[in-house]
């Protein structure tokens, strides 16, 4: 077989065509679980959320609701797909795809525990970086495609508030970068182990309280949700989108926050990263299984987070998350740069 | 190539957006349409459009009797329809030249202060909502239902409840709903503590509201604004201090005060005036006095419905005011009343029949509606919503 195979598209195709069997299988696992964490973050949301309101949250479909998320989607798949007359159809077709594509793709360059990426690339959080950016444009194209005024102002502060953000959320992550020496997110998380807790957050406290309010403007949650701004803009950019083109865009906007969580725990608070005590005492498929768990603890307490903070605080005017961004964030992600930058040869000099 | 010169020399033009906000939107609180001109975030021109609630309430009112027409003040402002159905009464006893006795009065100021606290609860919550923050909306909302529940145990009605009656109230209130109601007095300044500690020191909450639609005391008066509205500018005036009704002339609490005629200033004269209400229903529960609850007037109130039952004297008062309406003097009467909004004032022309010749109703909503654009202009969208919010407007009553 092996031979055959060789014969027909030359030496190595075969080992090529499992190599791709095997990648396929990943993103195929990857995505179905990531799915299913979106949905059940929905319903974890709610049940926190519901808990904080003196509410109880989803409790009819299933035992303790736990099938509302499938009941959702069920009931926004075989809603009416409506279409504004004067939309842009192409683009208002495409818009909710980018956006829910370019969440999913950032999925592929995570890494679960240690060993398992899809794609190990040398450039991880840049790659990260482009496709968050890429998931504006799902935004803005929506809002300008609805042909809707309130969907075309959501698109407009969406924009601006990305791409302002992006940029403190880079530069944020730059620190994290010296200190590992690496883009990949699998050596960042490696390099953890040597600071104290295994955590870069110690380290990049400024850094990391950057990255978490740059975070939640990126994904558009409170108290930095204008682009969606109930009270204002109705729903902001995807006002005029109904049934499942709209669960792109919330399936999207939750994979988001999965993201960013994830981020958050690999880059700064030591990822899948256990004690070496841990690690050295039992089989190494249980401390994968560990890693992977302890992994995930921290991506649900910063996604724990994020709903705490939504339930807690108001939200904050365009004039005034912009003044946030450029005179707070910027400059000081650009000191924790310096700062960084000083310590490391400091310490350098030491040794 | 000249032509495509000109085509690159042209100057980029940029034009206002109209944006209709309302009458069917999230923010407006009701059925609010405001026209804004746009310049970017900014708004430029604030028209506010009034009138798809328009019930014809003032022409409705002079086609019945001055008792029938009592539940068309429900439905003015419909979440503190207690308060409306007191001001109302309290015109057309004056009308009437009649006097509620002292235990009907004390009644309608606790029933009135419940009022107060649940509009005041719905505005806290609604108005915090559209700033943005969710949690403090349903714990508000949770002790709104326990008044609500109080005032079904008073009355049997919840929200449109036409409780007091002209020359007192429908009927005597149980000491069951008397201890209720003082438990919730107890319970109720350290819920106001737990909606104050999200709201009232948050660092988002006062950028959002601290220097917003600033209007100054003159201003504000010579705009006729009245109530919380008012008294955030700074101007010391509440009816209920200064012409007393009921039995306000007899429970001490103080009138909060803002001073920079801000939006969070609203917000603090609001939140006191909470306090307050609550500390006039404890002082009324405590003091509040023995006797009857309807006055002693057969010939302009209608009598008790099991003596109706029982007595032909009272069958026949029953008859006669029920369909031809009292027999009062001619003659005109304004009274203002102290609503959760503003003052609420009725003005009845008497022509010396059982309905009124002209009934008008002064509403606080309409005053602050039209104050809107004054407050906006020149501010963000996001000012807009919150100036919605803190005008405290019902549409209900705005339109009539």
């Amino acid at each position: 077989m092996k031979e055959m195979v060789d014969g027909i598209i030359g030496a190595g195709g075969f080992q090529m065509i499992i190599n791709i069997v095997i990648i396929l299988l990943k993103i195929a696992a990857v995505v179905a679980v990531a799915l299913l964490h979106v949905a059940y973050a929905t319903y974890w949301e709610r049940k926190v959320i519901g808990h904080m309101q003196v509410r109880l949250g989803p409790r009819e479909v299933g035992p303790f609701g736990l099938f509302q998320p499938f009941a959702d989607g069920i009931k926004l798949f075989f809603k009416e797909d409506i279409i504004p007359a004067n939309a842009d159809k192409p683009l208002f077709y495409l818009a909710p795809v980018i956006f829910f594509v370019a969440a999913l793709t950032s999925l592929s360059v995570l890494p679960f525990f240690n060993g398992f990426v899809i794609a190990n690339i040398n450039v991880g959080i840049l790659f990260l970086f482009a496709m968050s950016s890429l998931g504006a444009y799902g935004i803005v194209l929506s809002g300008w495609s609805s042909n809707s005024k309130y969907a075309f102002l959501g698109g407009m502060r969406s924009a601006s508030q990305i791409i302002s953000y992006e940029i403190a959320m880079g530069l944020s992550l730059v620190g994290v970068m010296m200190l590992a020496g690496s883009l990949n997110l699998t050596d960042i998380v490696k390099a953890q182990q040597q600071y104290p807790l295994g955590v870069f957050a110690i380290p990049q406290i400024l850094g990391f309280f950057v990255f978490v309010v740059a975070a939640f403007a990126e994904t558009n949650r409170l108290p930095f949700d204008l682009p969606e701004a109930e009270s204002e803009l109705v729903a902001g950019y995807f006002t005029e989108y109904s049934g499942f083109r709209f669960a792109l865009f919330f399936l999207g906007e939750y994979t988001g926050m999965l993201i960013m969580s994830a981020i958050a725990a690999l880059c700064f608070l030591g990822g899948w990263g256990l004690p070496a005590f841990i690690t050295a005492n039992v089989p190494h498929i249980l401390a994968q299984v560990l890693g992977l768990f302890w992994f995930l603890i921290k991506v649900y307490a910063f996604m724990f987070f994020y709903y705490w903070i939504r339930a807690t605080l108001p939200r904050y005017r365009y004039d005034q998350l912009m003044a946030i961004g450029w005179k707070l964030l910027i400059p000081l992600a650009l000191a924790n740069i310096v700062l960084t930058g000083l310590v490391k040869i400091w310490v350098k000099g030491i040794i | 190539m000249d032509k495509e010169m000109e085509e690159i020399e042209r100057t980029f033009e940029t034009k206002e957006l109209t944006v209709s906000l309302g009458p069917q939107h999230p923010a407006t609180h009701g059925v609010l349409r405001l026209v804004l001109h746009l310049d970017g975030e900014t708004v430029v021109k604030c028209t506010p459009y009034v009138g798809y609630l328009h019930r014809g309430v003032e022409k409705l009112g002079e086609n019945r009797t001055y008792f029938a027409a009592l539940p068309l003040s429900d439905r003015l402002d419909y979440i503190s329809s207690m308060n409306n159905n007191v001001g109302y009464v309290n015109a057309v006893e004056k009308l009437f030249g009649i006097e509620a006795p002292e235990r009907a009065r004390y009644i309608r100021t606790i029933v009135a202060e419940m009022g107060r606290i649940s509009s005041h609860i719905i505005w806290l919550g609604t108005h915090v909502l559209d700033i943005g923050a969710t949690t403090p909306f349903l714990h508000a909302m949770a002790q709104r239902e326990r008044l609500l529940d109080l005032f079904e145990e008073l009355c049997g009605a919840r929200l449109t409840v036409s409780y007091p009656r002209v020359g007192g109230v429908r009927n005597d209130i149980s000491q069951e709903f008397l201890d209720d109601l003082y438990q919730f007095v107890l319970e109720f300044p350290s819920h106001m503590d737990d909606y104050e500690t999200l709201v009232t020191e948050n660092r988002i909450w006062k950028d959002r509201t601290v220097g917003i639609g600033v209007i100054s005391a003159e201003e504000a008066v010579n705009w006729g604004l009245t109530g919380g509205t008012l008294r955030g500018s700074g101007v010391d005036y509440d009816v209920r201090k200064y012409f007393p009704y009921d039995a306000y002339d007899k429970v001490d609490f103080e009138v909060p005060v803002g001073r920079n005629g801000d939006c969070y200033d609203r917000y603090l004269v609001r939140v006191g005036e909470m306090r307050q209400a609550n500390r006039i229903m404890k002082q009324c529960i405590e003091n509040l006095p023995a006797g009857p609850v309807m006055s002693d007037a057969p010939k302009l109130t209608l009598p008790p419905k099991d003596l109706v039952l029982k007595d032909m004297e009272h069958l026949i008062h029953q008859f006669i005011l029920i369909t031809k309406g009292p027999t009062i003097p001619e003659g005109e009467v304004y009274v203002g009343t102290e609503v959760p909004k503003g003052e609420l004032g009725f003005y009845f022309v008497s022509d010396g029949t059982g309905k009124p010749y002209r009934m008008r109703v002064r509403a606080p909503s309409f005053v602050h509606a039209s104050v809107l654009p004054r407050l906006s202009e020149g501010g963000l969208i996001a000012d807009v919503i919150a100036n919605i919010g803190t005008i405290d407007i019902v549409l209900g009553e705005c339109d009539r």
